[in-house]
């Protein structure tokens, strides 16, 4: 018997029982569209958090202090004012274009008599540049204002919505007290928002020297100033590798690090972050993706049991196929391609099931872009067909062992 | 007027087994079942020849075995220990796919129930045995023929639901012919039958039989069935007890099989003592 032969008789099997046949694909339709459905949303805000990080910049490295997870080291040697301009020399780190530093800390800030506690940065004038952050009015803090150690503030919406009232308002020239210290407000910071949950808006923004000196104290051991973070600027994306190894190589003689375990700062890039990100969203999907496929089990046992019913109902047509001359692979083959058949229309349905989600989001989730990818495609197919082969082998095989003369008195 | 003339064949053709080889040539088969602890003997030494074109009946009653050896002949089952020798070839210790291979070519089934296929044309229901077979060309054309031999050339796209019972015992005995089988085995066809639709089927196995020269084996336990049959074996506890021909073999439709009260008479005694006979007049 061929393979065309097998699949007439299956789709004729199965138009007899046409309800019974609807109901058991509906499980596949579910379990495949959930799978269809979830992997794309995946793969969807995957994407869409990729492209939240591109604004960020790919060239750029952060450096920071962090804990050391040595047994030999605890003590964190601070970054520095003087490190800076060392990693700045073009002989320490060819690959480095420019840095933009920041000394970061709190403190209460005052207009009129609103009052709120919000994170204070003091930065280099190159620190918009670097990070992509344009003022939305006014100027930005220039060199000038740096060397002169000038308070001035730039300040992020949401300290102007609490300031002043509402995000409209134009605070350019108003006065504020930080710290009980007057400043002049030069510029408010574009709307900058915040992957999960940490806005930038609230930043109040200084120059770095008034950071240091007149709302701290911050000297450092080598004669410098603390820093809390830098922002490195690598010449282009594929430098990002070696200028990570020449800061490495400074930093670690600097700070007096021989291992690598000993090592007191973190030098991240928005693709470490970003795959990291990816890592969890990916995990996810994953993890939604697994819950998926229960409902893929369930309509998979759902075909076992039909078919199950409907090898004992059919146990005389067995055996009479088998007194005229079907053998054991014949029965088997006609079996598994019933249930092939029901699991892989389930998987093609579902698929569009999937489609038909996907769209939906993207028409009602705005900045959520969701399409069906085409390995999703295949790998629904796949499965749905392996389900079929799975959950059906064992009906078929026991409609194939069926001894004639049984199956033929079968009542 | 005699079977033989009918026929228009001598009978000597049949009764000399010299010079005709046997298409089913038993020798001493045994079958035996486990049943847990002891063995159940069902079949104890059976020895059988039948030659082509042969019209027999196996009779016995119930437990006499004539299931199983029904069961052994159609190769549906294998004996336990003798030789089976079907159109030469020994089938008797064969696997279970080369005796599907075998019921495929050589034998013919015709169920007491029909056992056709539920909503399935009468032309797909006879090509059912040519789809397991290699190699045959023009199914519908062989199913075609088979179907107007049993007078059903009208009926091809009927389904069973739409035909008589006799008529779906003719798609039946169509569908075990179309393989041009060896020999047909009929397990009581008339079974399920009205008189009228069993004389119908009767009919056509004669005629298949005295035209075709279709060798048929019949298992039943009734002995007018049997009647019809040119030679009757009986069977009891697992033996041949008897192996006889029949004189004169009836021809169906011509005798009206008498009734139950015409088969009792002359049994009872001469005097009625139980009750009023005003009551059943």
């Amino acid at each position: 018997m061929n393979l065309s032969e097998t699949f007439r008789i299956a789709i004729s099997s199965l138009l007899i029982n046409r309800m019974r046949s609807a109901l058991t694909t509906l499980g596949i339709v579910i379990g495949v569209g959930a799978v269809i459905g979830l992997v794309s949303l995946g793969r969807g805000v995957e994407a869409f958090i990729a492209a939240e990080f591109q604004t960020l910049g790919s060239n750029i490295l952060e450096i920071s202090s962090s804990q050391p997870n040595s047994p030999t080291r605890s003590r964190i040697a601070p970054l520095t004012t003087i490190e800076a301009a060392d990693l700045a020399n073009p002989f320490t780190a060819p690959d480095i274009r420019q840095i933009a530093a920041t000394y970061e800390s709190s403190g209460i800030i005052t207009a009129g008599s609103e009052r709120t506690q919000a994170a204070i940065t003091g930065v280099t004038a190159n620190y918009a540049e670097v990070r992509s952050w344009p003022v939305m009015l006014g100027t930005f803090i220039t060199p000038a204002d740096v060397e002169d150690t000038q308070r001035v503030a730039v300040i992020g919406l949401d300290v102007v919505e609490t300031l002043f009232g509402s995000r409209e308002a134009n605070p350019v020239g108003q006065s504020i007290q930080v710290n009980d210290r007057s400043f002049t407000v030069i510029g408010v910071m574009s709307e900058r928002g915040g992957s999960f949950g940490i806005s930038e808006d609230g930043a109040v923004i200084v120059p770095i020297t008034t950071a240091q000196t007149r709302l701290d104290n911050a000297r450092a051991r080598d004669g410098g100033y603390l820093l809390t973070r830098m922002y490195v600027e690598v010449i282009d994306e594929e430098a990002v590798e070696d200028a990570r190894q020449d800061i490495e190589t400074y930093l670690n003689q600097a700070h007096g690090i021989i291992f690598d375990d000993e090592q007191d700062y973190t030098i991240s890039s928005a693709s470490d972050i970003l795959s990291i990100v990816n890592q969890i969203s990916s995990l996810l999907t994953v993890f939604l993706v697994m819950i998926a496929s229960i409902s893929l089990l369930v309509g998979g046992i759902g075909v076992m049991n039909i078919m199950l019913v409907s090898v004992t109902e059919r146990t005389r047509e067995i055996g009479l196929r088998k007194a005229v001359g079907a053998r054991q692979g014949d029965i088997l083959a006609q079996f598994l391609m019933e249930s092939i058949m029901l699991s892989f229309i389930g998987g093609i349905l579902g698929i569009a099931l999937g489609w038909v989600v996907s769209v939906l989001v993207t028409a009602f989730v705005a900045d959520l872009t969701v399409t069906v990818s085409p390995d999703a495609v295949i790998l629904a197919t796949g499965i749905s067909t392996l389900v079929g082969v799975f959950f059906g082998y064992y009906p078929a095989r026991r409609a194939a062992s069926m001894k004639p003369i049984d199956a033929l008195r079968f009542e | 007027m005699s079977q033989q003339q009918r026929s228009g064949r001598p009978s000597s053709d049949r009764l000399s087994p010299s010079r005709k080889k046997a298409v089913i040539d038993i020798r001493n088969i045994t079958k035996t079942y486990k049943m847990g602890t002891f063995d159940l003997k069902v079949l104890k030494g059976v020895t059988l020849k039948i030659y082509p074109g042969e019209f027999l009946s196996i009779m016995g009653p119930s437990g006499s075995g004539k299931s199983t050896l029904m069961n052994i002949l159609g190769a549906l089952d294998t004996p336990t220990s003798g030789k089976y020798l079907l159109d030469g070839e020994d089938v008797s210790q064969l696997s279970e796919d080369q005796l599907a291979r075998i019921r495929n070519k050589k034998i013919g089934f015709v169920f007491q129930s029909f056992n056709l296929l539920k909503r399935t044309e009468a032309i797909r229901q006879v090509e059912l045995p040519l789809i397991y077979s290699t190699n045959v060309r023009n199914r519908s054309r062989l199913a075609k023929r088979a179907l107007e031999s049993v007078g059903l050339g009208q009926r091809l796209d009927h389904l069973p639901s739409e035909l008589s019972g006799g008529q779906q015992q003719r798609v039946a005995i169509a569908r075990a012919l179309v393989t041009s089988p060896s020999v047909v085995l009929a397990d009581e066809p008339t079974g399920n039958l009205d008189s009228r639709s069993g004389t119908e089927v009767m009919q056509i196995f004669q005629r298949l039989n005295e035209q075709q020269g279709i060798t048929t084996v019949f298992v039943t336990h009734d002995p007018w069935i049997a009647r019809h049959t040119q030679r009757v074996i009986m069977l009891r506890d697992g033996k041949i007890i008897a192996d006889e021909r029949v004189k004169e073999p009836l021809i169906a439709g011509e005798v009206e099989r008498p009734s139950d009260a015409e088969e009792l008479q002359g049994i009872f005694e001469e005097t009625y003592y139980g009750g009023d006979e005003s009551e059943y007049t």
